[in-house]
């Protein structure tokens, strides 16, 4: 007869351990192979060379582990060089497009670029001052509108419609919006505009309206989610303290998540900042700063890099730098509100520890 | 400062279910009424509509009358906000508010009220309330951090004495001390005691030698089977209950028997 004990092998306590050296060792050892294997059949292919390594590696260690330390060691070794692997594959276009940025956009990141407009412009020098003004703008006007309303369409769907009718179609449409293309909101805007104020009508105001319709949606869900984790308890507590349901909501819900709404605003104002094509249509381009969102074209910062690129004139690597600055201006925008953020979240962000 | 409560034929529905079935009970000022029963029967449904905190689950209504002093809190026109304030409630586990510090959280009843209070009268009202809810001599160096570093049995204390700071009329504690170690849960009854002097206090628990240490009057609810509403079978002064009751079911579970 079998006991469970015998089934699982041995009794022992101990098993075999792999030295320290063996991962750097093989992982070194492999990824050698792996490029010398390249470099003599495929020219030195370096992402072949980087794939074979990796795989050379995952038999190798799950060889070694298997004989010195047993099958479930083995595992283990390879769910962490699996998982460790797709981290770094994630990692890569990250690093390269932070790469690519910067080193092409450092050569026009100068006084000059931050403080000049396109007007009158050919060829060398100039600035993005308007397409950065534009894209803080358009948008700030965009935030305005949508954070409010998505943060208060989230509060009833989590505090008020639990699960009635109305909550439950609005949730339906709200995901419909996720889905929107940007090109059918800019279109959207563009023709409410031309509805409202006349035909051919571009403004930052109409690119603002773009941003807003698929800014809205991300608002909704990211905080109503947040809202629903605050834990009943503090609701409860509260109510029981005699305070009625909307100061419950202001004073104990909205500022325990506060940390959470504060991410999700942020990354949805990240979600639209760099959007093009609903700018390209509603907010139009323009070579000169205007400083009035509500009238004119405005052009914005990915506009801007997208008609940098697509119609450089004689001197294309003008143009080019210029685009490349753009790009580089645009993420460090975004860091910087993630950045702000942050820092909002963490002055707000319930008080622990003791 | 402490009221009367009265109930007479009270229905406890969630939605068309009926959780709790025809309870007549007078909870008498400055005593203490221990709810004692198995899992299920409705104490704690009970227990929640005599603040009318059982209307913030969707579908649970009431028939039948709830009287304060005389005043039903199921009449027309009654707030529930106002029935609040004046039959304060702890809950089964601690739940300070993790945004507020120690001393904000014994206030979070003025201030989330967005009532105004001058700087001397609320470190009073604080420190009387601490003070209340023995806690003070533990918590007085530190009323600027956050409540939710305390340990739990402080973390209880520290809602009670929050809920003290309302000045109720009726204090309900939802199994106050099932959460906690036996000399927290000490600290606690030692309080309820106190407390009695001066509120009128429901209690529910599952802890029958708690139920026999701290009440006055223990009432003992029970149901028929799953899917049958919670009925009060006996209720009566806490020494004949647990010595000699007239009940068979209620000697049945006191003894050990079942639940």
């Amino acid at each position: 007869m079998t006991t469970l004990s015998q089934t699982l092998a041995s009794d022992a306590l101990t098993s075999g351990r792999l030295p320290r050296f063996t991962v750097p060792v093989i992982a070194v050892a492999s990824l050698l192979v792996g490029i010398a294997v390249a470099s003599l059949f495929a020219g030195g292919n370096l992402a072949l060379a980087a794939v074979l390594g990796f795989v050379l590696y995952l038999l190798a260690m799950e060889t070694a582990a298997r004989v010195v330390e047993g099958a479930r060691q083995a595992s283990d070794r390879r769910a962490t060089t699996l998982v460790t692997g797709a981290f770094i594959l994630a990692l890569l276009p990250l690093g390269s497009v932070a790469w690519e940025a910067i080193s092409k956009g450092i050569a026009r990141f100068d006084l000059n670029y931050f403080t000049m407009s396109m007007r009158n412009i050919v060829g060398a020098g100039g600035g993005a001052v308007h397409a950065i003004y534009g894209t803080l703008y358009v948008t700030g006007l965009a935030s305005l509108m949508s954070i409010p309303i998505g943060l208060l369409t989230a509060i009833y769907l989590s505090e008020y419609g639990r699960g009635n009718r109305l909550a439950k179609s609005i949730t339906f449409f709200v995901d419909v919006m996720t889905g929107i293309p940007s090109i059918v909101a800019g279109l959207f805007a563009y023709a409410l505009m031309g509805l409202l104020i006349g035909p051919g009508f571009k403004s930052g105001f109409s690119g603002s309206i773009a941003l807003s319709v698929l800014m809205i949606p991300v608002v909704v869900r990211s905080s109503e989610e947040i809202l629903r984790l605050v834990p009943n308890e503090l609701r409860e507590a509260s109510y029981a303290l005699g305070v009625p349901k909307w100061l419950t909501i202001v004073r104990i819900v909205v500022p325990t998540a506060i940390s959470g709404l504060i991410s999700g605003i942020i990354l949805s104002i990240a979600r639209v900042i760099g959007e093009t094509a609903p700018l390209l249509i509603a907010s139009g381009f323009t070579a000169s700063l205007n400083n009035n969102p509500f009238d004119n074209p405005m052009m914005t910062l990915p506009v801007f890099v997208y008609d940098s690129y697509a119609h450089p004139g004689t001197d294309v690597q003008a143009y080019w730098d210029r685009a490349w600055t753009g790009a580089l201006t645009l993420i460090l925008i975004v860091m910087l509100l993630n950045l702000i953020g942050r820092l909002i979240a963490r002055r707000f962000a319930p008080k622990i520890g003791r | 400062m402490s009221k009367r409560i009265e109930t007479t034929d009270l229905n406890v529905y969630y939605g068309s279910f009926r959780a709790v079935e025809d309870v007549t009970i007078t909870i008498e000022p400055r005593t203490v009424t221990a709810f004692i029963g198995p899992s299920g029967c409705g104490k704690s449904t009970f227990l929640r509509t005599l603040n009318r905190m059982h209307e913030v689950i969707p579908g649970a209504h009431v028939e039948g009358e709830v009287l304060l002093d005389g005043e039903n809190l199921y009449g027309v026109g009654v707030d529930p906000v106002r029935v609040r304030r004046q039959v304060g409630m702890v809950f089964q586990r601690p739940n300070p508010f993790p945004t507020m510090s120690i001393k904000e959280n014994v206030l979070a009843g003025i201030r989330l009220n967005n009532k105004r209070m001058p700087r001397a009268e609320q470190d009073d009202l604080v420190e009387r309330s601490l003070r209340g809810a023995n806690l003070w001599e533990e918590v007085k160096n530190r009323l600027e951090l956050p409540g939710s570093g305390l340990s739990g049995g402080q973390q209880q204390r520290l809602c009670i004495a929050r809920a003290i700071a309302m000045e109720p009329q009726v204090l309900l504690m939802d199994e106050p001390c099932s959460a906690l170690d036996p000399i927290s849960t000490l600290a606690i009854e030692d309080l309820i005691s106190e407390l009695k002097e001066q509120y009128t206090i429901v209690i529910v628990t599952h802890n029958m030698q708690q139920a026999a240490r701290v009440s006055d009057v223990t009432a003992f609810f029970n149901i028929a089977g799953t899917g049958s509403p919670g009925r009060l079978i006996e209720v009566g002064p806490t020494d004949k209950i647990f010595s000699a009751p007239d009940e068979k079911a209620t000697e049945d579970y006191i003894s050990g028997r079942f639940g």
